[in-house]
Formats: C-alpha cells, structure tokens, sequence
C-alpha cells in the first residue's frame, strides 16, 4: 500500500504509540497515508479505538511475526 | 459536534501511581478531549520540578510482584515478595525498589513520569494545583513546574461540571 509517512512505534509501548501516531498525523494533509510499526499487541484494539473516535481512517491492520502494521488515512 | 472534556483529580504521590493520571490525560488529549488535572494532596508530587521524590514502595502493597528486571528467563520470574516486617527493617529498600522499578519500565518500552508528563503539557492539558495543600504541605509555588494554575475546588467545579469523564485517581 501507498503511504506519505512512517512511524516506527516497535518497542514502545501503551500510550505511546497512539501519542506518536497522533503527532505524525499533524505532520501529513488531510487524505494522505500514515504507515505505522508497532509490537504493542495492546495497539491493535487501540488504533481500532483511536481511528474510531476522530474519525480518521484505518485502512488497514496486519500482523507478521510479532509485529503489527497499520495504515491510516488522516481525516 | 462539540469538544469531548475529562476531568481528573490527582491524589497519590508515588511512582506507580504516577501513571494512570498522565496516560489518561495524554491519551483523551490524543483523542480530542479537553483535559485538565487537579493536582491534590500527595498528587502535588507530580508536578514538583524534581520529579526524583516519586518512589514507589511495595511494604504494604501485596499486589506488587518484586522481580528483577535483569538476568535470564528463570531468575527474571523469581517473586521475591517477602513479610512486611522485614521489609520495614531494610534501610534503602524503597530506593532499590524504586530503581528496580525504573528498570522494568525501560525494559518494556513504556514512557518515564518526566516524558509524559511533558507530553500533556504540548497537548495541552491543563494542570491545575490545590492551593490550599500547597500551603497545608508548606510548598513554595518555586518547587512546582511553570504552566501551572494555581485554585480549588470552586475552580475544579467549574471545569469538572461540563465534562464527559470525570475520575478520582
């Protein structure tokens, strides 16, 4: 998938990969593609959630070897 | 749609109880809340400027596992809970539980009390400290952080009443 920037979250853990995520999102106009790195298993249901309540949109989540992988496109 | 508000009313000192408050302020900031912290009691001790005075301290506290944070695998899952009574008697024993503590959470990768601290502040989150136990507590306004408010519980309310999470930590 097409994405305009990267956040390699690996390592971090609850808050911060949402913390992160909402500061790269500022950085990128509206409709382009944040590509996020995470290994916080707790992040799946948080990006889920996060996406949920301000409307940006999780085009996708995936998960290989231990580490997941999101695609988010900024409201 | 208007802007969702939290607030929190902040009251324990110690490391451990450090972080509920700033992950739930910096997290609702994230998600587009208003937010604002009333710092209380032994709460104040979150927005000292030296933040070396949280420790956490697991006499008295049964729920607190006491593993290492270094060696392999089996000595890592050791629990070294021991009586109260000794624990009381070790001198030093909170600051080694404390630096111990500390350890774990850079191993885990989760944020330090300095960190997300300062990530409420860039997100805006009002802070709000008791006058009234600053002056029972005898602080200086000089031995907090800048960007603090200073007032009571008139001013908690007046916040507090419009918000759609309110929590006592």
């Amino acid at each position: 998938m097409n994405f305009d920037k990267e956040l390699d979250a690996r390592g971090l853990n609850c808050p911060l990969p949402i913390l992160r995520a909402k500061k790269a999102l500022a950085e990128v106009a509206s409709g382009q593609v944040l590509k996020i790195l995470s290994t916080d298993p707790g992040s799946v249901k948080d990006f889920a959630a996060f996406a949920k309540q301000t409307g940006n949109e999780l085009l996708s989540t995936a998960e290989a070897g231990g580490e997941f992988t999101f695609f988010m496109k900024k409201k | 749609m208007d802007t969702k508000k939290m607030a929190i009313i902040a009251t324990k000192g110690t490391l451990d109880w450090a972080y509920p408050p700033f992950i739930l302020a910096s997290t609702a900031a994230a998600l587009g809340y208003e937010t604002q912290i009333f710092f209380t009691f032994y709460g104040l001790q979150l927005v000292r400027k030296d933040l070396s005075v949280l420790k956490v301290s697991p006499l008295g506290n049964p729920g607190m596992p006491m593993k290492m944070p270094f060696g392999p695998k089996w000595f890592k899952d050791i629990n070294w809970n021991m009586p109260n009574a000794i624990q009381a008697i070790i001198p030093g024993y909170e600051n080694v539980a404390t630096a111990l503590m500390k350890q774990t959470i850079a191993n885990n990768g989760v944020a330090t009390i300095p960190d997300l601290r300062d990530l409420c502040q860039e997100a805006e989150v009002k802070f709000i400290a008791c006058q009234m136990t600053v002056e029972l507590f005898g602080f200086e306004h000089s031995d907090f952080i800048d960007g603090l408010e200073y007032g009571g519980a008139a001013t908690f309310f007046e916040f507090a009443g419009e918000t759609d999470v309110c929590l006592f930590i």
